[in-house]
């Protein structure tokens, strides 16, 4: 190898027709090929010459890149005249011409109009040198600031987020042989699973006091008065006392969304992120979570996660990629419980399309095998089989769309089966309609101006005590503009298992006026109260959450022509896939009661008004 | 002791500028220009009693002829006095005129030097320089070596023949004997080509070319570029190759094997030329292996004569000046600032009664004249030593935080920077012949006032120091114009009154720090001057270029007190040793060279690296070397010794600046891949074993350790490090320019 190199180092010398061509530059007519040799060899040997000293000068310069400046600064080395005209730092303007058999590379040299030159205006002047100094290192340690490089290099960070798996390979290990020292505890917050499995579970002892104000509080941040939102937001980020458990509060209820976080930040990143994916992959969220619609909760925080991740995830901290590491890791690990699984599975599914591609759907098949061992098996316990349910759910309705996107025609049910396993057959009807609904939501973009994606920052949850206790309030909760109220006409006990919540997303426009965008939740769980959380917005901030993506949008009409309601069913935490692109109106029990709910936002709206943000 | 001389110091910068002439001339670039050197500078020449020094003349006079300079011929041939004149003649004319001149600008720092400047006439030439001279006697002569020669078609035969050999016999003086490989193969190319068998020598080329050392890879590029006589004759790389002889070292055993199957196969080609080119040191004992061979190889006329690195270095340090150390420091420190301390009570700091103790190691005190301490430089000692308490204790447990300082905008044109020894000013070297000032400190950077403004001050009052100082000129940073091509070095005296540049218009300039302007440009080196740098006591400094020479200078002389000559390529950095007896030059031969200041003799030979070494840096105490090259390894030397005793792998690009720690017990290290490395330099200095016999042999067994003694990598944003430096309290100041991409 070395040796070719040399051999071609040795051969290099300038063809004989450039010495021709210069020496016609020159004036000299007919140069004898003997001489043309001569010339190339004796030239090609002092330009190499040259080249060598050189590059010295651009060692001591300091630099990476010979420039044209360290040739000049070798040719005055041997006494030769320098070139003039080569200024250029970066880029050489040679121009190639061929003719009459030959090929030549030259320097254009335009004439230049010196009035041309005067007239223009004077470029900027470049900026002057200045000295700025940063912390390389305190005491051995490297901090994680702007000035340094990421922790991890670029190249590192990349391979880390596309392939989580390796990169954990080797922290296993060492997670291993610290665990074995029993130091444990002090391992980093990434590798956070083990960590919380011997965290105990805190619990705050209140006074009656802070037990009101903590009521008073919640009450606040789960009404929809704005006002008082934004002064319990302000409180609470100056009380630290309350901070542990104001955090919890914070994700329990809705109120997280964009606007606070960016907003306000209420709690740095680090005391954030833990707690959020606490919500996201706990083992256990609540009391009775065979009953519980903690699913919903799981989706939530993963959708915090995802939107954290994208607005404050930088080089420096890296967090995207140390959360996508710590759900792939949790993920792979076979005794996972199914809730947790869920949460890994929500979690990355949230980061985006890119995610699902390159770590959810390779897969699919392994985790088909283990949802079929639990539906097909012996009843181990009513708990997995909620669980392999959920998970099998949420898989398909993440990856369907994915898959649809990247994977060519036809759809074939064998060909997915071999692909993709056990949960092949289900994900092939569900591509197939998602691709239909895509074909047909081709079509309606034409029609409906606005459309609708999941927006991220809206969500309820439901089953928390706060809103069972508060059921009576109801009516008083809508008090936004032409919002609307959804109300089931099936209540449920919390005793039996509550069927998934389905969330229904309400836009009304009304002729260029502000646009509302609501979310509904109804959750048979409830005593006949939903939990209605509003969005308010002008279309101007209303702009970057809609988006159309391969939802499902349908319009019913209201009792007005002058305002057109669609309302899209969101997939919400547990609502299968079929639900989801099957029909307008996908629940089985919505359709009595959107029309109701309809009517009753009609007449309750004048009222409400007043509260307009 | 001797004593510091200046007449003889003008005989070997007439000596070293003669051969220069002669390849300028010879090479038929530059006749022009050499002869206008020659005549602008007095001829001083001659005296010598030596006979080489007479043939020098006659080759210069020859020389002068040649051109056509019959008026220099004239004044030479009447200087010199020809042949026979008695050199107590040529001393009353040069040193004569020497001494008119020293008389004219004689002031106090000169008298400090020179006192022994008109003593009698010391013949002590260095005799490198004039090994040098007489093998640059004509390029001809030096290259008419290679016209015997064999049937060029059997060059091939004879090197295969020999490799053969070599790698039949046993594994022990296999690795000794293909040491001859390289040197062999360039002497045996340089033969066909001297001798016009162009095709032959490219077909020796391609065929053995690929076999050589990797290390040699620089070497061989310009090689297989030169294949023709004619370039033979301007390239001053291989003539060097030429004259100087390749250092081998070989076990007797090994060297025995060769002579007898060279003698066997009567192959007298390459005999002749290892007799002829080749310098085989031949040592009693076990052969080495091929690990401390590597460790050694590298440089570009092989490995350091054993002999040459015999000479007893006093590495030890000078005592510290007495100076009382005021004791409560805290509490009277405003008046400390006065200057009184001398009212207070004192005590002996720890460093002062170490120093008590005259170290075994240490040159006299007057070894060298040193410059006298002032009031300001006794103030400065007293800072230093109440900071020096304050210091941290640094180690592998506790590293050092680094404040980088990131020149911006800097547009890729940063190339040197350096920081006042008490970290308050940090100056820039740019490409673009400036240089820059900063203050690092919230104080700024004010100009004296003008002469006439000055005579209005008061000169009674207290604080006249403050009231000459213009506050109109404050401001953070100050730019110094006057270089008329790229600065390459920038060093500030000890005392930050002034600030020294190298640039490569082939100057040295020294700038004043109170009136921000140049007070005299160094005019020596004709070519670039890629380094320079202070003494530790002020006074000298010591500059290198790619005249391939390094030159002391006093900074109150305008002509080198001294001229290191011997290096075979450009000298690429230079530092003084902490007790400015010694300066230790790097250079692109990929050899270090240790120079004594005394008497210009060269001391140390270090030989190793596998590129051109960048940067060197002596560890506090004078005992160690550390030294980086382009290849991204740092080696440390022990200069007592004169041995390998370390090397540290991990940087992937050119290390351009090396540090000690103020106790040394880190060493920092910067390179262009961005990165900042420390180093535990004193696990690395214990853990040699240097036993007699590696000591006597110089054979060492290196441990391969550079992980262990890694302590932390520190990556910048896309900045190279140019510049390291600890603060008296041992922080680390790191400083690159920022290069976005």
């Amino acid at each position: 190898m070395a040796e070719e190199r040399r051999q071609k180092l040795c051969s290099v010398i300038l063809p004989t027709e450039s010495m021709k061509a210069m020496a016609e530059s020159v004036g000299v007519g007919s140069l004898q090929e003997d001489s043309c040799l001569a010339l190339s060899e004796e030239v090609s040997y002092r330009i190499k010459e040259i080249a060598q000293d050189a590059l010295k000068f651009m060692h001591h310069g300091k630099r990476r890149k010979l420039t044209t400046g360290d040739i000049d600064h070798a040719l005055k080395l041997k006494n030769v005249e320098p070139l003039y005209g080569f200024q250029s730092q970066e880029f050489i303007p040679f121009r190639f011409a061929s003719g009459g058999g030959r090929e030549l590379h030259f320097y254009e040299e335009k004439e230049v109009d010196l009035s041309d030159i005067i007239n223009t205006p004077l470029p900027r002047v470049p900026l002057d040198v200045s000295l700025k100094a940063h912390w390389l290192s305190i005491d051995g340690v490297q901090p994680a600031i702007p000035e340094n490089p990421p922790p991890v290099p670029k190249e590192q960070q990349k391979t880390d987020s596309t392939e989580p798996l390796k990169a954990v390979k080797p922290g296993q290990e060492e997670e291993g042989s610290i665990q074995t020292k029993g130091q444990g505890a002090s391992s980093a917050e990434v590798k956070g699973k083990e960590k919380m499995r011997m965290k105990p579970r805190s619990t705050h002892e209140l006074s009656v006091e802070q037990q009101l104000y903590y009521k008073e509080i919640t009450e606040a941040c789960v009404g929809s008065c704005e006002a008082k939102r934004a002064v319990c937001v302000c409180v609470c980020s100056q009380g630290p006392k309350f901070k542990e458990f104001c955090l919890a509060l914070f994700i329990r209820c809705n109120i997280m969304n964009s606007k606070y976080t960016t907003k306000h930040l209420l709690f740095p990143l680090h005391e954030l992120i833990p707690a959020v994916v606490t919500c996201i992959v706990s083992k256990q969220l609540c009391l009775r979570p065979d009953v519980d619609n903690h699913w919903a909760l799981r989706d939530f925080a993963a959708r915090l996660m995802a939107q954290s991740c994208k607005t404050f995830s930088t080089t420096t901290n890296n967090i995207q990629s140390r959360i996508t590491k710590t759900f792939t890791k949790a993920l792979l690990d076979d005794k996972t419980q199914w809730t947790t699984r869920y949460g890994c599975i929500a979690g990355l599914a949230e980061l985006g399309h890119d995610v699902i591609k390159t770590l959810i759907i390779p897969r699919l098949s392994v985790e088909g095998a283990r949802i079929k061992a639990v539906m097909d098996g012996p009843v181990v316990s009513n708990i997995d089989k909620i669980g392999a349910d959920h998970v099998q759910s949420l898989l398909l309705k993440h990856c369907a769309s994915v898959v649809a996107k990247t994977r060519p025609l036809p759809d074939m049910v064998d060909q997915y089966k071999v692909d993709y396993g056990y949960l092949g057959t289900m994900l092939c009807s569900h591509v197939v309609k998602a691709r239909a609904q895509a074909a047909f939501q081709a079509q309606t973009v034409n029609r409906t101006t606005l459309t609708i994606t999941q927006p991220r920052p809206t969500l309820s949850v439901s089953q928390s005590g706060l809103s069972t206790s508060s059921g009576s309030r109801a009516p008083s909760i809508i008090k936004v503009p032409s919002s609307l109220t959804l109300m089931s006409t099936r209540p449920g006990t919390p005793t039996q298992p509550s069927p998934p919540a389905t969330k229904y997303i309400v836009m009304a426009t009304s002729a260029g006026a502000a646009s509302t965008q609501q979310v509904i939740t109804l959750s048979s769980s409830q005593s006949g109260s939903p939990v209605t959380s509003t969005v308010p917005s002008t279309p101007t901030s209303l702009q970057p959450l809609v988006k159309l993506e391969s939802g499902n949008t349908g319009a019913v009409s209201g009792s007005r022509p002058l305002q057109k309601y669609i309302v899209v069913s969101l997939p919400s935490s547990s609502s299968s896939l079929e639900n989801k692109s099957s029909s307008v109106l996908p629940s089985s029990t919505s359709p009595i009661s959107m029309e109701s709910a309809v009517k009753l936002e009609r007449s309750e709206s004048p009222a409400a008004n007043t509260q307009s943000h | 002791m001797a004593a510091v001389q200046d007449g003889p110091m003008e005989l070997d910068t007439e000596k070293e500028t003669k051969p220069e002439i002669l390849s300028d001339g010879t090479s038929k670039l530059s006749g022009n220009t050499a002869s206008g050197t020659l005549s602008s500078s007095p001829l001083t020449a001659g005296g010598a009693p030596k006979q080489e020094d007479q043939q020098t003349l006659i080759a210069v006079l020859q020389f002068l002829r040649r051109n056509k300079l019959s008026e220099s011929v004239e004044i030479l041939r009447r200087e010199a006095g020809l042949e026979d004149q008695e050199d107590s003649q040529t001393l009353d004319g040069s040193g004569g005129g020497k001494g008119d001149r020293d008389g004219g600008e004689a002031n106090s720092l000169l008298s400090r030097v020179s006192i022994t400047s008109a003593a009698a006439p010391q013949s002590t030439l260095t005799p490198i320089t004039v090994k040098r001279a007489n093998e640059q006697l004509d390029v001809s002569v030096v290259l008419s070596a290679y016209s015997q020669q064999g049937d060029p078609s059997l060059y091939q035969v004879y090197y295969s023949g020999l490799k053969n050999f070599i790698e039949s016999v046993l594994d022990c003086h296999r690795a000794e004997l293909s040491q001859l490989f390289y040197p062999l193969f360039v002497h045996m190319y340089l033969e066909l080509v001297y001798n016009n068998h162009e095709n032959e020598a490219k077909a020796f080329f391609e065929k053995f070319g690929g076999d050589q050392e990797c290390y040699y890879q620089d070497d061989l590029r310009v090689l297989c570029g030169l294949t023709k006589k004619e370039h033979l004759k301007g390239n001053e790389v291989l003539l060097d190759f030429r004259t100087s002889r390749f250092v081998l070292r070989i076990s007797r055993d090994s060297y025995q094997l060769l002579k007898r199957h060279l003698q066997e196969r009567h192959n007298n080609q390459i005999w002749n030329i290892i007799q002829e080119h080749l310098y085989i040191d031949i040592f009693d004992g076990m052969p080495r292996s091929k690990s401390q061979i590597d460790s050694m190889s590298g440089s570009f006329a092989g490995e350091a004569r054993r002999e040459v690195n015999k000479v007893k270095v006093f590495h030890g340090l000078l005592k510290e000046p007495e100076i009382e150390v005021p004791l409560d420091d805290e509490e009277d420190e405003a008046e400390n600032e006065e200057g009184k301390p001398k009212k207070k009570k004192t005590k002996k700091d720890s460093m002062g009664s170490k120093s008590k103790k005259q170290d075994p190691n240490a040159p006299q005190q007057n070894r060298i004249p040193l410059p006298e301490l002032k009031d300001s430089d006794k103030l400065d000692k007293i800072m230093y030593m109440k900071e020096s308490t304050k210091r941290i204790r640094l180690g592998p447990e506790n590293l050092p935080s680094i404040c980088f300082y990131s020149f911006l905008n800097a547009y890729q044109g940063l190339t040197a920077v350096d920081f006042t020894d008490d970290s308050s000013l940090l100056a820039g070297g740019f490409a673009d012949s400036t240089v820059r000032i900063w203050s690092v400190t919230p104080k700024k950077l004010r100009k004296v006032k003008s002469a006439g403004e000055l005579n209005l001050i008061d000169k009674e009052s207290d604080d006249v120091l403050e009231r000459i100082m213009d506050e109109k000129t404050a401001s953070e940073s100050k730019i110094l114009c006057g270089h008329s091509g790229p600065v390459y070095s920038v060093s500030f005296s000890p005392d930050r009154n002034y600030l020294l540049s190298s640039s490569e218009d082939g100057t040295v300039r020294l700038w004043s720090l109170q009136t921000f302007t140049c007070l005299v440009g160094y005019k020596g080196h004709n070519y670039p001057v890629w380094d320079t740098h202070f003494s530790p006591f002020g006074y000298y400094f010591v500059s290198g270029g790619h005249d391939r020479v390094a030159r002391l200078w006093a900074t109150d002389h305008y002509q080198p007190l001294r001229i290191f000559a011997g290096h075979l390529a450009d000298v690429t950095c230079t530092r003084f040793h902490p007790n400015s007896n010694y300066v230790a030059t790097g250079s692109t031969d990929r050899t270090i060279r240790l120079w004594d200041v005394l008497n210009g003799n060269c001391v140390r030979i270090f030989t190793g690296h596998k590129g051109p070494v960048h940067s060197l840096a002596f560890s506090p105490n004078g005992k160690f070397l550390a030294s980086g090259s382009t290849d991204g390894r740092v080696l440390l030397w022990d200069i007592g010794h004169g041995l390998m005793i370390g090397e540290l792998k991990g940087h992937t690009d050119t290390i351009y600046a090396l540090k000690f720690s103020r106790d040394g017990e880190i060493l920092a290290s910067g390179s262009m891949d961005n990165t900042v490395r420390l180093w535990d330099s004193t696990k690395a200095f214990d853990d040699v074993e240097t036993d007699d016999f590696t000591a006597a042999t110089g054979h060492i067994h290196l441990p391969d350790n550079s992980q262990e003694l890694l302590l932390g990598t520190y990556h910048s944003k896309s900045t190279p490090v140019t510049h390291l430096h600890f603060t008296r309290r041992n922080l680390l100041l790191a400083a690159g320019g920022y290069s976005s991409q």
